[in-house]
């Protein structure tokens, strides 16, 4: 065996959408050791807190990251809502979920058009952010965003989504449904796919068990775990809801997962638009948390779960706002999954974990 | 090979009209909630400062004695907070975004008296 060389992997790499650094400790071809680095977007969002109201503030969190923005918010709000003891009305809440897991699809999409062009399948990529295009302007004629959507506020949202508007959110769905499927089995029959991913980047469940994996990447080994089992708001009114686990704990597994993922959300929604009750959007939202008040959240974003922790001092400024993103807790994950790979298999981890940077770092 | 299971998929896009407009020959109408940019129906203003005070970018400013209501757009982030606020519902978001500019200049606009008549600078 070879002396043990060191290859810089990014910040800046055709397969990493963000800035992610890698030292890679090499022994000939064979990856013996990762120590990641980040740092290189970060912005101080979280003590931005200190400087604007906890309504104001939303638009801040929202910001963290463009994929993530509807998730952000909602869990941003939910936290506020239990710092101040505000109980939201059950449309908003449906609402929510309704726009969060149509953010759960268009990111799922966008992850896998980037990994279908890691894998060198191009067409597939176009295909995917074709199919993404369909969700985005769906957000644009429900909420006037496509990516910042700024529906939620403390104590709902801001818009409602009418009947019309639900029917055809409904039936683009469909029509995405019928052609997600194609594309979705081609990608999970391939061979050539097979062959980049299966075996690859290996995790077992006690490994994600011990590093706290969160996500598809932990639900890819076998780690049944997602925040939206738990069954808060809209999400306990659904018939049934399981998720989605692989026992491979490989590559594959985890574009398993995200795949089918995509068609688990496309069901709540359609189940959600069919219960939708009827009431109010919102409540009003008066004064401010009390001082020493504290509250904490989770919530299933599309990369995995997102913690987010308020304290409150008396006045419209929150004291403190901390969020724990699912890529900062991935990232152990993924230097255990990286160790004894090829170090051409480097690029498919990574990529499998669907790293976020911008919310890791903040 | 995976590119030719999709082959079908890839051939019928051939004969579907395409999912992409030829901008900016052809743009596509904006939805009537896009949130574009906001608008003062100054004649309704009562310079009440609300909109200031929620701005979560601080791009508006009133100043009550010049009688002046301005919105930096290059601040503005289009969240419609001040829009939901506003008493008089003179402040409306409209589809259409802000043109293009060569200098970052605030938009101010002359709120009237009643007598008055509207200038913009």
């Amino acid at each position: 065996m070879s002396k043990a060389t060191i290859i810089p992997f990014g910040p800046q790499h055709p397969v990493l959408p963000e800035p992610l650094h890698l030292d890679l400790v090499v022994q000939d071809e064979t990856v013996v050791d990762c120590i990641p680095q980040i740092g290189f977007v970060h912005r101080g969002l979280e003590k931005l807190v200190e400087t604007r109201d906890y309504n104001q503030f939303i638009y801040i969190a929202e910001r963290i990251c463009g994929i993530c923005a509807m998730g952000h918010s909602l869990g941003y709000a939910e936290t506020v809502e239990s710092l101040m003891g505000v109980e939201v009305p059950k449309r908003a809440e449906y609402l929510r979920v309704i726009w969060h897991e149509l953010s759960r699809v268009h990111s799922h999409l966008l992850w896998l058009g980037l990994a279908a062009d890691a894998f060198g399948f191009e067409s597939m990529f176009m295909h995917c952010w074709r199919l993404r295009e369909r969700v985005l302007d769906l957000f644009e004629k429900t909420t006037g965003g496509r990516v910042i959507l700024s529906v939620v506020k403390v104590g709902g949202v801001v818009r409602d989504i009418d009947a019309t508007q639900m029917a055809e959110i409904v039936s683009v769905l469909d029509g995405l449904k019928d052609e997600y499927t194609q594309i979705m089995n081609t990608l999970l029959t391939d061979t050539s796919v097979k062959n980049r991913t299966v075996g690859v980047g290996y995790l077992s469940a006690e490994d994600a068990t011990a590093l706290s994996m969160v996500g598809p990447f932990a639900r890819a080994s076998n780690l049944a775990y997602d925040v939206r089992s738990f069954g808060r708001g809209a999400y306990g009114d659904l018939s049934e809801f399981a998720p989605i686990t692989d026992t491979a704990g490989d590559c594959f597994a985890r574009v398993k997962v995200r795949c089918l993922e995509v068609l688990q959300s496309i069901e709540i929604i359609k189940e959600l638009a069919a219960k939708m009750p009827a009431g109010d959007i919102a409540v009003d939202v008066k004064g401010a948390p009390a001082d020493g008040a504290q509250a904490s959240n989770v919530l299933e974003q599309p990369r995995g779960e997102c913690y987010y922790y308020a304290r409150g001092n008396g006045s419209k400024n929150l004291e403190r706002m901390r969020m724990r993103t699912p890529t900062s807790q991935n990232l152990a994950g993924m230097t255990v999954a990286l160790k004894g790979c090829d170090l051409a298999d480097v690029n498919m981890i990574i990529l499998t974990i669907d790293p976020c940077i911008s919310c890791t770092e903040r | 090979m995976g590119s030719f299971k999709l082959g079908g998929m890839t051939f019928g896009s051939l004969f579907k009209k395409p999912e992409t407009v030829l901008y900016p020959f052809e743009t596509k109408p904006a939805p009537a909630g896009l949130k574009g940019h906001v608008e003062n129906e100054v004649s309704q203003c009562i310079l009440c400062g609300i909109c200031q005070k929620s701005c979560p970018a601080d791009a508006i400013v009133v100043e009550k004695k010049e009688r002046t209501w301005s919105i930096d757009p290059f601040r503005c982030v289009q969240c419609g907070t001040c829009v939901r606020l506003c008493p008089k519902k003179c402040l409306t978001m409209e589809p259409s975004y802000t043109p293009i500019a060569t200098t970052k200049t605030c938009r101010v606009l002359q709120v009237p008296d009643p007598k008055a008549g509207v200038t913009e600078s």
